[in-house]
């Protein structure tokens, strides 16, 4: 599942890399062409705060074999911190708005110090436990103190403040605080790239692959985790100022353990094993939060379902699947197994229909059931209580797990034979 | 005396059903490795199906018959979900009761719907049981500490006088060494995955009446088990009953305590007035921080006692 | 008292002074002193269960004894981790296979040597600027004999490969003394043979010592030998004596001696 994820080059400056790098430079510059509507601006904005989020999150994950629980804490205490500071500079304090993050990521990195101090101490799964007493801990003291906390409410602000950087960005419009979330995004991305070929960053790949054999070549691997831990939270602190200068509110829910989980849930979609992994996670997170989210009421329950047949069958995530293509690609016979792929998602997408229809007809039963038992199928009326549309399900279903025995069986034939034959060739 | 009593009363009987939760975590725990993550959702389905249950066959078929159906989904769930990602690794794994903790809280809410259930109490049991001084003890409270003791013998009589007991018993300490002996080890982890469910849904049963039935129950409770399950030492029964009764007491007292510092200084001739430096801090009630001290009680073991109060293992 | 004053003695590499260790009520190590002098290469031999395992988590520091004294070049190391043992420079390998099965060769080299060059915890240099770190690397994999693996996911290599590796790891950051636990186990013949030419090349001018149960390896490498009956050295010697000492005869050699002697 992981091949691959340490392939090193040893040329520091190489033609591929900076290909991507400038390709993904351009791709932030451009985006805003195609979509410059107030919405997809402010869904731009999360998506790049959250991929500052979740590879802060994978730093621990992925690459120290680290699983928190609890990492909203470090963006949410920087986005308080953020926003209070906002908030000064709207006082008259002399600070610019675009280097805010750097105060939530400061305080990201100061909180990593306190806390990583005691959850550092464990490793494995009374890790997890521990960042999970130390989110709710965090939680329920920002309940307790509304004069910093909020309380309820949170606290809000007004990015427009201060001095206009270069005498005309006030960060008013969507599209400044765009470019300033996409400037921040690439440094991030750049500096937490590079942070995975130093000698910190190869060391706690050791201590995530044999923590016991790293204790015997000289490392501490308490204080492998615990720097991780901090340099994360930092990078995490950053996230979450980006965040609280695009929404101007902060809340206790940016501390909460939902916001924990969320980030856990889309990074490991996106690909653990893969440092771009969680940014594919990001563009997901938009798709079902923003997306799905305003369609139906069941998004949750779908997120949950997606999250679950991903850790049972492909717990690499959608960045291995598009990595275990490279081989094939490369060798020329992706068209081979093309067609395997097609079935594949024809079948899944009819299961999808099956699901979808089911859950969309109980969810109706039970919590639209004053509105009566007919529902709105796109632009179809449906008797959810009658036999007929729950046949259809069931139909659906059939027909989709056949196809999904044929694509199956297609696609483990197809890939065997190709990549044995690849392996043979590399033998030879 | 009066409050002290009644605290305790309470305190230790809503220890003994963080009992018998944390029991089948730590079971599950030290047995497989796995921190099953959706346990306090078995919990929260064992509450929904008594519902369900009771209000067609009433409340006594419901306390034996939802532990048993929540008890075989843990089991389905451990047979044909997590034994296939067992090889992946324990991370996984614990990614995969995540998940389903997620799966089951919004399974509820499409079957059940968002608001809280009438499950109540069952009218024979809705009376008090003494009273003391002035204040009543109500019945299910007593009837919810017998359940728990019962249970806890239970436990301690299947761990300790069966065969199966005793495989289980062993692998507490020694994984490795059972399995090596040849047992049907993934056999008996169903039968643990399965069973501790059960006594979640067995404790989900008592408790979703007595507190309140509702799809947020199993997040409430969720975290607080985790913390007793650490600060009783990983994979120990004995530290798990002990961290239950401490934190269901030391929780059940804070709350009815409406002290602060600031009543501690003025008894002491000391004013402090809302221009006091750090006032939100001093003006606290232990009341008001009754929801940290769990969290507290962790991170103050984690520094002094890493072992937690009864384990042995070095996490 | 007025006995003459002690000569100055040369310090061994390693000592083990009176060393005890207990699980629960088993004594396992029932007292064992033992000389290293630098330079030497020493084998560890003894029967199943003897203890041989639990001496060297005692050395490295993965256990703590439970009386007596263990001194690298005279410095005691009682109470230290590990990692501390490691830095004052001890290196171990491991019988079962430990190694950083998802990185490459060359990275698991690497790690290994980022320590002694004084790289520690940086995280403001780039890995592929360290010219010394990933020369030496290069080297140490040129010495055992994996170049040609050198991207190859660690996790992927043959058995034989990965004892090598697990050997390159242990030597890479320069320990002046190396405990090997079981180098050739599980080898064939020829493997086995191979191993003994690299543990050979690997240790010269270093400490040694080893645990191994193949006597032709042990006769072939080792200047002496001990062997460790029950938690108790019952004999310290040069491998010839050692051949013909009855005591270690009766105890466990027999005629795994004879065929070890061709």
């Amino acid at each position: 599942m992981a091949q691959g994820a340490q392939k090193i080059v040893f040329r520091p400056l190489n033609l591929a890399r900076c290909i991507i790098w400038s390709g993904f430079a351009l791709l932030l510059l451009v985006l805003p062409l195609f979509f410059n509507k107030g919405f997809a601006l402010t869904l731009m904005c999360q998506i790049g705060t959250i991929m500052i989020f979740s590879l802060s999150f994978n730093m621990l994950l992925g690459q120290s074999g680290m699983l928190s629980l609890g990492h909203a804490v470090y963006s949410g205490l920087g986005a308080y911190f953020a926003i209070h500071m906002l908030n000064l500079i709207g006082k008259g304090w002399l600070f610019p708005v675009s280097l805010l993050p750097l105060v939530g990521g400061l305080a990201g990195a100061l909180f990593g110090v306190l806390f990583g101090y005691v959850t550092t101490k464990k490793s494995g799964t009374p890790f997890a436990m521990i960042t999970l007493g130390i989110g709710e801990l965090v939680f329920a003291m920002s309940l307790m103190f509304p004069e910093f906390f909020g309380g309820e409410g949170g606290v809000s602000s007004n990015r427009i403040a201060g001095e206009p950087l270069f005498g005309f960005i006030t960060f008013g419009p969507q599209i400044q605080v765009y470019y300033l979330v996409a400037v921040w995004l690439f440094i991030c991305t750049a500096a937490m790239y590079a942070f995975t070929h130093t000698p910190l960053g190869r060391i706690a790949n050791a201590v995530r692959d044999n923590p016991e054999r790293v204790e015997f070549i000289g490392y501490e691997t308490q204080r492998v985790r615990y720097l991780v831990l901090i340099i994360s939270g930092f990078f995490a602190g950053i996230a979450g100022g980006l965040g609280a200068i695009n929404f101007e509110i902060v809340s206790s829910e940016n501390v909460s353990a939902i916001r924990s989980g969320t980030v856990l849930l889309f990074t490991f979609i996106g690909g653990v094993p893969f440092f771009f992994g969680p940014m594919i996670g990001a563009v997901i997170f938009g798709f079902f939060i923003v997306v799905l989210a305003t369609i139906t009421k069941a998004w949750l329950l779908y997120l949950g379902l997606f999250f679950v047949m991903m850790v049972m069958y492909c717990p690499g995530g959608i960045a291995t699947l598009i990595m275990m293509q490279f081989p094939i690609v490369k060798a020329g016979r992706f068209r081979e197994i093309f067609p395997s792929y097609c079935l594949a998602v024809a079948a899944g997408l009819t299961l999808l229909a099956a699901l979808v229809f089911a859950v969309e007809m109980i969810y109706h039963l039970s919590l639209e059931a004053a509105a009566g038992t007919t529902k709105a199928f796109f632009g179809y009326d449906v008797e959810v209580a009658s036999a007929t549309p729950w046949l259809g399900v069931a139909l659906l279903s059939g027909i989709g797990a056949v196809l999904f025995v044929a694509a199956r069986r297609g696609i483990s034939t197809h890939w065997d034979r190709i990549m044995g034959d690849i392996i043979r060739s590399q033998t030879a | 005396m009066e409050f002290f009593l009644i605290s305790l009363l309470n305190g230790v009987s809503y220890g003994l059903l963080l009992f018998m939760l944390s029991s089948g975590l730590t079971l599950i725990f030290s047995m497989m490795g796995v921190l099953n993550f959706a346990h306090a959702s078995f919990y929260m389905l064992g509450a929904y199906f008594a519902y369900q249950i009771s209000v067609k066959f009433g409340f006594w078929p419901a306390l034996l018959m939802a532990p048993l159906v929540v008890g075989v989904l843990g089991a389905l769930v451990e047979r044909f979900m997590l034994r296939r990602v067992h090889k992946f690794g324990h991370v996984p794994e614990l990614l995969l009761t995540f998940g389903l903790a997620y799966l089951i809280e919004e399974f509820v809410h499409l079957i059940w719907g968002r608001s809280s259930l009438d499950y109540k109490v069952p009218t024979e049991m809705d009376g008090p049981l003494f009273t003391l001084y002035t204040t009543t003890f109500p019945m299910y409270r007593g009837f919810m500490m017998l359940v728990a003791v019962l249970m806890l013998l239970a436990i301690f009589l299947v761990l300790t006088r069966t065969r199966i007991g005793l495989v289980i018993q062993a692998s507490l300490t020694h994984p490795d060494t059972v399995e090596a002996l040849g047992h049907n080890v993934p056999r008996v982890f169903m039968l643990v995955f399965g069973g501790g469910c059960a006594l979640a849904g067995l404790a989900g049963v008592i408790g979703g009446n007595a507190f309140v039935t509702e799809p947020g129950m199993a997040a409430a409770v969720g975290s607080i088990v985790f913390v007793v399950a650490v600060v009783g030492g990983m994979g120990s029964l004995a530290g798990a009953f002990v961290a239950s009764l401490l934190i269901g007491v030391i929780q059940t007292f804070a709350v009815a305590m409406d002290y602060s510092f600031v009543t501690l200084l003025k008894s002491a001739g000391f004013v402090i007035t809302p221009d006091t430096f750090l006032y939100s801090l001093w003006k606290l009630t232990i009341a008001q921080t009754a929801p940290i001290l769990p969290y507290l009680f962790l991170v103050l073991i984690l520094i002094f006692r890493p072992r937690g109060l009864m384990g042995t293992r070095e996490g | 008292m007025n006995a003459p004053a002690p000569m100055p003695v040369i310090a061994a590499a390693l000592e083990l002074r009176a060393v005890r260790k207990s699980f629960g009520v088993t004594e396992i190590i029932r007292g064992v002193d033992l000389a290293i002098t630098k330079g030497e290469r020493h084998a560890v031999i003894g029967p199943n269960g003897a203890g041989k395992s639990t001496l060297f988590n005692l050395i490295s520091g993965r256990f703590g004894v439970s009386t007596g004294a263990i001194l690298l070049n005279g410095g005691d190391l009682a109470g230290l981790k590990p990692f501390e043992i490691n830095r004052k420079g001890l290196a171990r390998s491991f019988q079962i296979t430990n190694i950083f099965a998802n990185l490459s060769v060359f990275e698991n080299i690497r790690c290994a040597v980022l320590y002694p060059l004084g790289y520690k915890y940086s995280f403001w240099k780039a890995l592929s600027t360290l010219k010394d770190a990933n020369l030496r690397a290069d080297e140490i994999l040129e010495l055992i004999g994996l170049k040609k693996r050198r991207d190859v996911k660690a996790g992927l290599l043959t058995y034989a490969e990965q004892r090598a590796l697990e050997i390159g790891i242990t030597i890479a950051g320069g320990a002046e003394v190396i405990l090997l636990d079981e180098p050739t186990a599980g080898m064939s013949r020829s493997e086995s043979d191979q191993a003994v030419e690299l543990i050979r090349k690997v240790t010269v001018g270093k400490t040694l010592v080893m645990v191994e149960h193949d006597m032709s390896v042990v006769f072939s490498l080792a200047d002496r030998i001990s062997v460790l009956v029950y938690g108790e050295v019952i004999a310290t010697d040069v491998p010839e004596k050692i051949r013909g000492n009855a005591a270690v005869q009766e105890a466990y050699l027999g005629t795994s001696l004879a065929e070890g002697a061709h």
